[in-house]
């Protein structure tokens, strides 16, 4: 048997010497990108393009897109975040037939008219961590194509705010002897920070334009109606208040950023500053501004950053994770990691929920997978620390026994357009079918649910005793739905003594006093004055 | 198309004064509450969207049998959820209390 130990390395060498007469101290020519990516990339590669949730590596993209199938094609494609029209041009030229991801909103509808096509094989539609896990076990990449506000002459890099998941990607490709190629907005003498270190990158390219980068966490307070902040409400006296929740994750939705809104407002006057919301995993929301400068808030950790909030996170290092030049300091990888184990709660919403509390967003004709909400919204089964809200999750006395995560699905029992959020059955699992998947693409566990809150109340499905019981909460909770219908009355009120149901009066909380005078910020405006002048709005959400 | 819809319940209670909360905004609806007579209230719904009867008639038995109280209620809905309006009726009644 004849052995060779190096065989990624050689070939690595052989690829780079392919391209030697087009780099100059490892830099290439914009003009030279296709031409560059052409040699380089071989048939089969696995190849990791950096379409995060908010950067893009969209010149790479662009020029790989651009390349001959009859020279490449067949790639696996690596990607968190299919995002870019380009993205999906890569299956439809041939270029690329296989594709790990986590998330494809933008692109849902075409990329499942590709899978319809024949056109590309998904893997799996990951969670964040786990594709990232995965690059460092079974899908590590033989190219990766990332993206950096500056290099330096040793193609040492700064990924500004959105530093996100580039040394993630960086790290498993360079340390297996794949090749990195980097494109940066501009060529510095010395960087403003070091995120990182040069002997990781190979090629650096400066691009055409500076990479895409999209404001996903901003959210117009003027659209937060009645319903959320009673929803808010609830969720303040009914959870936060009720089993003194600190350390916690927001999703990204309007009902979310009413809580944040309230926090200065209904939880100043309920007492609640320092007690709960203390400690945050979550991109630096502008709704969050009036509860920081209210003294709610000791800590965020951010998977990536938000447009507009630069100048106020740097003003901030006391709250935000900022490096020594003072910018923020995202990782999605570490504030991932930090959701899953850290956190004792995770609060999102979702399009559709069973009567068994599963939930999912995914419907019929677009594949859309979830981001990171399925880690954030689990239990760690190997989490060893401890505290009172992880606690409070279980009953047992046992000697040995663990805590749980909270897990808080937020809805309306309907949608704005009269369709039900309680369904018989999640359009997921026919979509799964169809789309050929070994699993229907459920976002969240109903086993991993512990309290659902609509605008009915509260159901606290970590209480009830068996299956029957949680079913009957949901339907307690699920209003004029179908599922709601079928509630028996006498049972409902049984749940409520026992405290598996909660009703607004049940918490105190006063339906009369929901309303959009509670919030902090009633505009993108109010929010600039919270900020004293540091949040810079993009234009977008300027309407003054 | 506005659709106009007529609803009746038996009432035991009565409120005291009249109440007006709510706009007819998208997503929204206005909803007017005056006392009525003892022993039944009427419903009107003017909706700009269609079909959806049964879930009306869910909403308004539903907040009766947890307030029969005796009055006469117009709601002008421009497509306002369930949740918006079981929110606006319990308005309307504290209101008028």
């Amino acid at each position: 048997m004849n052995l060779a130990w190096n065989t990624r390395r050689r070939r690595k060498q052989e690829r780079l010497a392919r391209i030697s007469g087009l780099v100059r101290d490892g830099r290439f020519a914009a003009s030279d990108a296709a031409t560059v990516l052409q040699e380089l990339i071989e048939p089969g590669d696995r190849v990791c393009l950096e379409g995060d949730n908010q950067k893009q590596a969209d010149f790479l993209s662009r020029a790989l897109a651009t390349l001959d199938p009859a020279r490449v094609h067949d790639l696996h494609l690596l990607i968190s975040v299919i995002g870019r029209p380009e993205h999906i041009a890569l299956f439809e030229r041939g270029i690329a037939s296989q594709v790990d991801f986590s998330y494809s909103g933008p692109q849902s509808l075409r990329l499942a008219q590709q899978v319809a096509d024949g056109r590309v094989r998904i893997g799996a539609i990951h969670t964040y961590l786990e594709l990232f896990a995965r690059y460092f076990v079974d899908l590590t990449p033989d190219i990766a194509l990332i993206a950096a506000d500056e290099a330096d002459a040793a193609g040492n890099l700064y990924t500004g705010p959105n530093t996100e998941e580039t040394p993630t990607i960086a790290e498993a490709t360079a340390f297996r002897d794949g090749i990195v190629i980097v494109q940066v907005n501009r060529i510095v003498d010395r960087c403003t920070r070091v995120d990182i270190p040069g002997d990781w990158v190979d090629l650096v390219v400066v691009a055409d334009k500076p990479y895409e980068i999209e404001p996903l966490f901003t959210r117009d307070p003027e659209l937060i109606d009645d319903v959320q902040v009673l929803m808010a409400m609830l969720v303040l006296r009914g959870i936060y208040e009720r089993h003194r929740v600190r350390s916690l994750n927001h999703g990204i939705g309007f009902d979310t950023a009413a809580i944040e809104l309230i926090l200065p407002t209904y939880g100043e006057r309920l007492g609640l500053r320092g007690e709960v919301c203390t400690h945050w995993v979550l991109n630096p929301h502008p709704t969050l501004i009036p509860a920081i400068e209210s003294g709610w808030v000791r800590s965020v950790h951010c998977y990536g950053g938000e447009l507009g909030m630069e100048r106020y996170v740097a003003a901030r290092p006391d709250i935000f994770f900022t490096g020594r030049d003072g910018s923020l300091r995202s990782n999605r990888a570490f504030c991932q990691a930090a959701g899953l184990y850290a956190t004792d709660l995770f609060i999102g919403s979702t399009l559709q929920i069973d009567r068994d509390a599963n939930s999912s967003t995914a419907t019929l004709g677009r594949i859309a997978g979830f981001g990171g909400a399925p880690n954030l919204g689990s239990d760690p089964r190997g989490r060893r620390h401890s505290s009172v809200p992880w606690l409070e999750m279980t009953s047992s006395d046992e000697e040995v026994r663990r805590g749980r995560k909270i897990v808080v699905q937020l809805v309306e029992t309907f949608q704005e357009s009269g369709v039900p959020t309680f369904v018989e059955r999640l359009d997921a699992v026919e979509l799964g079918r169809s789309a050929g998947l070994p699993l229907a693409p459920v976002m969240i566990y109903g086993d991993d649910v512990t309290h659902v809150v609509t605008e009915e109340g509260v159901a606290y499905l970590y209480r009830a005793r068996d299956i029957d019981e949680r079913r009957a909460a949901l339907a307690a909770i699920a209003g004029v739905t179908k599922i709601g219908l079928g509630a028996d009355e006498g049972r409902t009120q049984a749940l409520r003594s026992s405290g598996v149901v909660a009703f607004p009066e049940d918490l105190g909380v006063r339906r009369n006093e929901a309303n959009r005078t509670l919030l902090a910020a009633r505009s993108v405006r109010d929010l600039v004055e919270w900020s004293g002048g540091l949040y810079d709005p993009p234009k977008r959400f300027r309407s003054w | 198309m506005i659709e106009t819809l007529t609803y009746e319940f038996v009432a035991t209670q009565s409120v005291e004064h009249r109440s007006h909360v709510g706009v007819v905004a998208s997503g929204n609806c206005e909803i007017l509450l005056e006392p009525a007579a003892d022993g039944r209230s009427a419903v009107v719904v003017r909706t700009s969207v269609n079909g959806f009867g049964g879930t009306w008639q869910a909403v308004l038995g539903r907040f009766f049998a947890r307030n029969p109280v005796a009055v006469q209620i117009e709601i002008n809905d421009f497509g306002a959820t369930p949740a918006v309006v079981a929110l606006r009726l319990e308005q309307a009644l504290e209101s008028a209390q």
